[in-house]
């Protein structure tokens, strides 16, 4: 999926910052991607997971800080946004699939008219991506005849035929069924396998722990402990993040 | 049984109407039997007036309601004096009456002989409906732009389509689907309005066909030829529209009421 490039961090974030009105949201996280890792955010709701992923992605404006993408900064005011979201997919919560159009069209219509692959291209690419995950059959099918678990798999595909540097997942499973969890994660592991680089904002720590090649707690708006997912997930540092892991441990016993 | 009811309730107020001892009166001026024969041939003439002036207005009020409900979505601050003009446009507009609007530009404009504008009476009753309907037609576009979740423009966005392409091939599609049933009843409403095109007599339509004529013989039954062609016109277009809603309803019921 991704070609060898440069030596340095496909991501690079220094010290943004964000705030909605008087209240920061991020203040100051610094975090290196290297090509091939898998990054799991984790840490209670409104830490700025999401928020982070939408900066990254530039749907939202910084305050302060920079976001690297391949040596290049793309937070700086002049830079072409829609040229850095070409290298920069992103999955939502809520799929956010485009009801009018067909699973095929959700998919082809990026490639087609942002990179100008002809239809025949966009439509072969689409087609070999959705045999690859399983959903062939539902090429031709609108969104709304899909399953939860299945309009996201579409969303990943419609994300990755855009063939990016970076995959960016904001709790992609957050809206599923239990039962629908597990497809959803099965493409993950696939994505991994593949050496794809992502980073993912997740509440399944069992998944974190698999996936992960490092773990990022972020808390009150910075990356509070970084590290393996053993160490992060079974050995925490950190008091702040020896908590969060104890109420998630306890909210999974009730 | 909803058939025998219905052919019953009608017969019976058909039966009550022919034998009221007005009806001859009425008979004899609004359906009058000699007069509508004499006036149909003009009638049909100018019914072709108002299907043309109905269907060129009609693209254009479309791509100028869309312009404004885009500008008016606008929210960067450089676009802040366009979205002004936009409101101005909607507020100003719908405040006067349509009759008004084909006074002004249809006596007021050929009259001062400006260079390089078109001095046709007929062109501006036709530029005062489109003026007239664009902005009722923007205030429901406007209304569909936004029912459309921001999240559909954010997804647009982030696969890397520009504001342009967002809008073009995510957010007006949706838009214009949901409000298709007010938008087919404002098209209605134009079609009726191309009548008021005849108070400033500039091309024989309808309803300045049937004028002339009642005007001639003191007979309603023109005006009443005219009011049924109409009808005959508008109908199609009601029946169309509720199709379009029905449509729309199973399509939502079906995506479970979540789109």
């Amino acid at each position: 999926m991704t070609e060898p490039t440069l030596t340095g961090p496909t991501l690079q974030l220094r010290g943004v910052h964000k705030a909605y009105g008087d209240n920061p949201v991020l203040r100051g996280v610094s975090l290196d991607v290297d090509e091939h890792e898998v990054v799991a955010l984790i840490g209670p709701s409104g830490c700025g997971k999401s928020t982070l992923l939408r900066c990254i992605d530039l749907l939202e404006p910084i305050d302060a800080g920079a976001i690297i993408l391949e040596g290049e900064d793309i937070s700086w005011p002049g830079y072409d946004v829609n040229a850095a979201r070409r290298n920069i997919g992103i999955v939502f919560q809520s799929f956010n699939l485009f009801p009018h159009r067909s699973v095929l069209d959700n998919i082809t219509l990026a490639p087609r008219k942002v990179l100008g692959h002809s239809r025949d291209d966009a439509e072969t690419q689409a087609m070999d991506l959705l045999t690859r995950f399983g959903l062939a059959d539902k090429a031709a099918g609108y969104p709304d005849r899909l399953s939860g678990g299945q309009q996201q798999r579409v969303a990943i595909v419609r994300a990755l035929a855009m063939q990016p540097r970076i995959m960016l997942f904001d709790e992609i499973t957050s809206a599923l069924d239990p039962e629908l969890v597990g497809e959803v994660l099965g493409v993950i592991r696939d994505l991994k396998a593949a050496g794809l680089t992502m980073v993912l904002a997740t509440h399944e720590m069992a998944f974190a722990r698999e996936v992960a090649t490092r773990v990022a707690f972020l808390d009150g708006g910075e990356v509070a402990e970084l590290g393996p997912p053993e160490q992060v997930l079974s050995e925490p540092q950190q008091e702040r993040t020896r908590r969060f892991l104890r109420r998630v441990t306890e909210a999974g016993r009730l | 049984m909803s058939t025998l009811s219905t052919v019953l309730v009608l017969g019976v107020l058909l039966v009550m109407i022919l034998t009221s001892p007005g009806w001859p009166a009425v008979k004899e001026s609004f359906f009058n039997e000699f007069y509508a024969r004499d006036v149909l041939p003009d009638i049909l003439k100018g019914l072709r007036l108002t299907i043309i002036l109905f269907v060129s207005a009609e693209p254009v009020i479309l791509v100028v309601g869309l312009l404004l409900a885009v500008v008016r979505g606008l929210t960067a601050p450089i676009y802040t004096p366009l979205r002004f003009l936009a409101i101005a446009y909607a507020d100003v507009v719908r405040g006067i009456p349509t009759i008004l609007l084909i006074l002004l530009f249809g006596f007021g404009i050929p009259a001062l002989n400006l260079q390089g504008l078109p001095d046709s009476q007929l062109f501006w009753a036709w530029f005062a409906l489109v003026v007239s309907y664009s902005a009722y037609v923007g205030e429901v576009l406007r209304a569909g732009l936004e029912s459309v979740h921001p999240s559909q423009r954010a997804a647009a966005r982030a696969l890397g389509l520009n504001q342009y392409q967002s809008l073009r091939y995510v957010v007006v599609p949706q838009a214009v689907r949901r409000v298709t049933p007010p938008l087919l009843n404002d098209f209605i409403a134009l079609q009726k309005d191309t009548a008021l095109v005849a108070i400033i007599g500039a091309g024989i339509e309808m309803t300045r066909a049937a004028q002339i004529y009642t005007l001639d013989a003191f007979n309603f039954t023109p005006l009443v030829v005219a009011a049924f062609f109409y009808v005959l016109l508008t109908v199609p277009l009601s029946r169309w529209a509720d199709w379009m809603a029905a449509r729309q309803r199973r399509r939502s019921a079906a995506a479970g009421g979540a789109l």
